[in-house]
């Protein structure tokens, strides 16, 4: 039985994981209709960035002799993923408003090639190991105590993420520019008609969506180092996202939860039964069992069309 | 006057013809290189390619290419993607007179593709100690190489050193290991062997599979602390190494207790979990460090020059090292089948016979500045495999390098062998291959 309530936290943590990647995905659907492919090499980006203000062997040590503190990092990394989104703006969405969302869908595929290239050629491809002082290893007490295993980074990762739909929600539901993201959302003409500035609001978006891959790839490259692998966590956020919905931070958060402990449950009680290594489908299985009771996700805003 | 300047046209032509054609036709040694600087498996394929085409680029420098016949050197990105591969084989092998002369995929999944047609275009395969195992045979494989040993000799050595830990091999009745492995063909391969020494001994063998790329892989873990194997070996790659020893680490399992087979035995793999990782077991065929004669001299003539296909001081570090002894061994290869045939001009056929010629002793390593670097191998027509011998290395943590723990034992070859038959012989019948006889 404790190890049963083992299983269930620890897949109830992982799906925090795997809600910092769905988030981001879901800030740029919820704010400009475009399912954003790049979304996991954004999260690497933002990691190698960061790893090279904050490591001495990285650029910018070699440019300036010194290293930047971790806080100033992550300030630095915030102002490139900022520049990120203007540049995706300038040079991508501006040239394609009003185009089928098939289309700015398979625009942020080539976003994602041509980030991830730029990445190997500018911090390399080697494991960068990322280390901001964030705990790592059991809960000691937990294990030594009552043998309970639970990953320090995991709960700090579900307090970050407690956070951040916090801030997120307020963002969008109480803010002049959140409610101005809604409705470039709704509809991009209706939205420039009434004096949203497109635009902005694209690059608003984007440098939000920068921050919460920022997060994410601060958090599994802490797990795992920082390496080109990371840009396939967006596969991990897929069936978190088809369970809880493109448009709903909450379905986000819930969703993960849900894959997380689906996955690991049927992993360690059913996997050894059936060859092992069935968490990966069977997530996507989980999701489309939800998905003949609810098409638009848990939490997602069912959508009518005229046709 | 006409007359005069045609006669001193068609002179002048007469000298710079055979000049000319002699420049294009110079025959070079075409090895091309199925690499993977990019993709998730970078971190891993990128020092690998860079101690294997500078090691290439080194016998360039000082001596003029293989027995003074220059190496023309070809990498092809695969991305660690068999489509890809298999691409740039079929891109690469008719490069040159010589064609391509041997194949290093660094790839199961490749090499899996590449053994029936590389075997009908008559140019070698050296998969170095990966690919399929039963390669070993080389009456059914006649142009694949897989020594200095196969997974299978691993995976019964590691099954020896953890006879010898508890104590004597009677010592293994009831214990358990476990094996996580890369849920691939690559990552499957030792556990045939694995069953047959667990009937052998008695142990009770647990197997975790772990999807690609290998990310997450905590209900992995959890099934180790619910299942409480004394050992655990692992059979994986790029990403998925750091993420289990970091966390094997996070549920305190002993890592002098947790062996990886050799291409989870990097500094990649060990460095991100720091502290944790110390005490580590990895397999391991040849030693860590740049502090061998050949390295030296790659140091002069290669990166002196700015020719270095990587960064000057990560020479040495394990993967570099495993490219190296690649090329080093399949150069030797080239040079033996030169010598064999009496030409310079080979082929991949000559170099096929090159390989089965092979004899790399202890001298002939001291004269390549690798004295003491690995182990000495003959080949022959019918053994591809090697010696098979294997040791076990460990990380030390706090120095930041990897210490041999082991001699180098031998594999158990009553239960590899009669696998290696047993498959060679299941696979010739699958194909109508009639095996040859080598005399």
């Amino acid at each position: 039985m404790l190890f049963l309530l083992e299983t269930v936290v620890s897949g109830l943590l992982a799906g925090v994981m795997y809600s910092l990647v769905a988030l981001g995905f879901v800030l740029i659907f919820k704010a400009s209709g475009i399912f954003n492919f790049a979304q996991g090499v954004f999260a690497l980006f933002a990691g190698l960035a960061l790893y090279d203000f904050i490591a001495d062997d990285g650029w910018f040590y070699h440019m300036f002799g010194f290293v930047l503190p971790v806080w100033a990092g992550i300030i630095a990394t915030m102002g490139v993923m900022i520049i990120v989104a203007w540049l995706v703006e300038f040079l991508v969405l501006r040239h394609l408003v009003n185009q089928e969302p098939i289309i700015l869908f398979m625009s942020t595929i080539g976003l994602a090639y041509f980030l991830e290239g730029l990445g190997d050629t500018l911090f390399g491809s080697d494991v960068k190991p990322l280390d901001i002082g964030l705990p790592h290893g059991a809960v000691d007490f937990l294990l030594d105590d009552y043998n309970f295993y639970v990953e320090k980074l995991e709960i700090v990762a579900a307090v970050v993420a407690a956070v951040l739909v916090v801030v997120l929600a307020v963002f969008f539901q109480k803010t002049r520019i959140g409610r101005a993201l809604r409705a470039v959302a709704d509809d991009h003409q209706a939205a420039l008609s009434v004096g949203i500035s497109l635009r902005t609001i694209w690059v608003i978006v984007w440098s939000v969506s920068g921050f919460v891959a920022l997060v994410a790839g601060i958090m599994w490259g802490s797990k795992s180092g920082i390496q080109f692998s990371l840009s396939l966590i967006a596969l991990k956020a897929l069936p978190v996202l088809i369970l809880g919905g493109f448009t709903s931070v909450p379905g986000a958060i819930i969703g993960g939860l849900i894959i997380g402990v689906g996955e690991k449950v049927a992993e360690v009680y059913a996997g050894p039964f059936v060859g092992s290594a069935i968490e990966n489908w069977f997530a996507y299985m989980l999701a489309l069992a939800f998905l003949l009771f609810r098409p638009q996700g848990l939490f997602g805003e069912k959508i009518i069309e005229r046709v | 006057m006409r007359l005069k300047l045609l006669t001193k046209v068609l002179a002048v032509a007469a000298i710079a013809f055979p000049l000319t054609t002699a420049v294009a036709d110079a025959y070079e040694l075409v090895i091309p290189a199925t690499v993977y600087r990019t993709g998730p498996y970078a971190p891993n394929g990128i020092p690998f390619a860079n101690g294997y085409g500078d090691y290439y680029r080194m016998l360039n420098e000082r001596d003029g290419g293989i027995e003074g016949v220059k190496i023309k050197y070809l990498e092809c990105e695969t991305a660690y993607n068999t489509k890809q591969g298999v691409e740039c084989y079929e891109n690469t092998k008719g490069e040159g007179p010589s064609g391509a002369l041997a194949y290093q995929p660094l790839s199961t999944g490749i090499t899996y593709q590449l053994i029936p047609k590389a075997s009908a275009d008559k140019i070698p395969v050296f998969s170095m100690g990966y690919g399929r195992t039963s390669a070993a045979n080389g009456k059914v494989f006649p142009y694949i190489f897989n020594f200095p040993a196969t997974y299978w000799d691993q995976a019964s050595v590691f099954v020896k050193y953890i006879g010898e830990k508890e104590g004597g091999m009677d010592k293994l009745k009831g214990k358990k290991i476990a094996l996580v492995y890369h849920n691939s063909a690559y990552g499957k391969e030792p556990i045939r062997t694995l069953e047959e020494l667990s009937k052998k001994h008695g142990f009770d063998l647990q197997l975790l599979a772990v999807d690609h790329p290998g990310q997450e892989q905590k209900a992995t873990w959890l099934q180790v602390r619910r299942k409480k194997p004394d050992w655990v070996m692992m059979w994986g790659w790029g990403v998925m190494n750091q993420v289990a020893i970091k966390e094997a680490a996070s549920i305190r399992f002993p890592m002098d207790r947790f062996i990886g087979v050799w291409w989870s035995g990097s500094e990649n793999d060990v460095l991100p979990a720091g502290e944790a990782a110390h005490g580590y077991l990895s397999g391991a065929f040849h030693a860590a460090g740049d502090n061998f004669r050949a390295h030296d001299d790659i140091k002069r003539h290669v990166y002196d020059k700015g020719n270095g296909g990587g960064d000057r001081d990560r020479i040495g570090e394990v993967l570099y090292n495993r490219g190296l002894v690649a090329a080093m061994w399949t150069a030797e290869a080239i040079r033996t089948a030169m010598r064999i045939h009496n030409t310079k001009e080979v082929t991949g056929e000559h170099v096929r016979d090159g390989f089965e010629a092979l004899n790399v002793d202890a001298k002939r390593l001291a004269v390549l500045g690798l004295e003491g670097f690995t182990y000495p191998v003959k080949i022959t027509c019918e053994n591809h495999q090697g010696p098979g011998k294997v040791a076990l290395q460990q990380w030390d943590a706090k120095e930041k390098k990897w210490n041999f723990a082991s001699d180098f034992y031998t594999p158990d070859a009553d239960v590899v062998g009669k696998l290696i038959a047993e498959d060679s012989a299941n696979y010739a019948a699958e194909n109508n291959i009639t095996p040859r006889t080598c005399n």
